[in-house]
């Protein structure tokens, strides 16, 4: 056979990785690879920066430079360097915890900055490296090590919250939907600003198990049963917009100036040299 | 056969996702738990299982000549 040209992309002494079979991640992982190889970046000038959690691991995986940084702090670290290097593409990959717990505010202050980064969740609704706590993206009702009894929290909506709070590219797929989610995340790369997607990832073991869907074939049928596209989501009415069925496709593009362009002017009014 | 296997064995680990999107169930899970090519004649090389493989660990062209065999790769 032909070896797969993403397969360069991978640092291959590396694997295979170390998540659990059936782990959605490698699904996601393989997608952002495959959306730089389309929109033409290369391992030199496109860096990964990821924050700590079975996601976040993807980074030791991904043959580029690469920023494995501290819990909820993947956005901070991106930021510095798209800062002092704005030419570089910036990839952020995140985990529910890292992004919207920990790491909240951060994000929605990168979103309100339009920092030019391109921020891709793999949402798996539990903490999976730590054994199975709830997120704030845990849907109610489900159950975790630390909601034994069903989740009451009402869970975050990611795309919303980062549309709310500015930034300029937001979309959702899943680790069943591949073609559509290699889609979204290079479509995201199009955009100049903050990119967010979301993207669905099963976590058989920790999330899976305790709420019975222990097997990965049956988490992805879950999502092709319930992901609608979002402009079929649009005519729904209302009353059929129930379950647990969620919208999938671009949420919102806009444009708007990106911080390190107003960053550069501050610093040119203040007399530095501009990189 | 219209389609020329390749398995990365050393990536597999049994998770059953190929086994479970292939529309012509050409594959199954050996006792070892690795996946294998049960009925290479029925497949019709869409690609279903190379595609949500998270492991990347099966690979499937499509091939012209109706002999050749599949390949196995263990490296
Ligand atoms: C400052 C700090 N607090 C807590 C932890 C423990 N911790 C490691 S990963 C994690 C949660 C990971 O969940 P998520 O971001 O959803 O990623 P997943 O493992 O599910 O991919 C936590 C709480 C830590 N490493 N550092
Ligand atoms: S615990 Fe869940 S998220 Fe972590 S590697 Fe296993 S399946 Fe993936
Ligand atoms: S999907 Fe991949 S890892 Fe899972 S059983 Fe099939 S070949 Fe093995």
């Amino acid at each position: 056979m032909t070896e797969r040209s993403y397969e360069k992309y991978f640092r291959q002494n590396r694997l295979p990785h170390l998540w659990c079979p059936g782990c959605g991640n490698g699904i996601a992982m393989k997608a952002i690879v495959q959306a730089i190889e389309n929109k033409g970046w290369t391992q030199d000038n496109t860096v990964i920066v990821s924050g700590i959690g079975c996601s976040s691991r993807a980074s030791g995986y991904m043959d580029f430079d690469t920023l494995h940084t501290a819990h909820g702090r993947a956005i901070p670290f991106a930021t510095g360097i798209k800062l002092s290097k704005p030419n570089l593409n910036v990839v952020v990959i995140t985990g529910d915890g890292d992004c919207t717990a920990i790491g909240g505010n951060h994000f929605i202050h990168g979103c309100r900055r339009n920092i030019n980064l391109n921020v891709i969740l793999f949402n798996n609704d539990i903490y999976g490296m730590t054994g199975g706590q709830a997120s704030p993206m845990t849907p109610l009702g489900k159950k975790a090590t630390t909601a034994p009894y069903g989740s009451i929290d009402r869970p975050f909506d990611a795309c919303n919250l980062a549309q709310a709070a500015g930034a300029t590219f937001v979309a959702r797929s899943t680790a069943f939907h591949v073609q559509h989610l290699v889609k979204m995340i290079q479509e995201s790369f199009d955009n100049t600003g903050f990119s967010f997607v979301e993207a669905l990832v099963q976590c058989p073991t920790a999330y899976g198990r305790k709420n019975r869907m222990a097997e990965p074939a049956k988490m992805l049928q879950w999502m092709k049963d319930n992901a609608v596209m979002k402009n079929v989501w649009d005519k729904l009415p209302e009353e059929k917009k129930i379950g647990e069925k969620f919208p999938i496709g671009l949420f919102y593009n806009s444009e708007s100036e990106t911080y390190d362009v107003a960053y550069k002017k501050v610093i040119q009014a203040a007399g530095g040299i501009a990189k | 056969m219209k389609s020329e296997f390749t398995l990365k064995l050393d990536r597999c680990k049994g998770c059953g996702i190929c086994v479970n999107f292939c529309p012509k169930k050409v594959l199954a899970l050996d006792t070892l738990g690795k996946v294998y090519v049960a009925h290479p004649e029925d497949c019709i090389a869409c690609g279903q299982c190379e595609l949500r493989c998270p492991d990347y660990a099966i690979f499937v062209d499509k091939i012209k000549e109706a002999t050749s065999q599949g390949t196995e790769n263990k490296g």
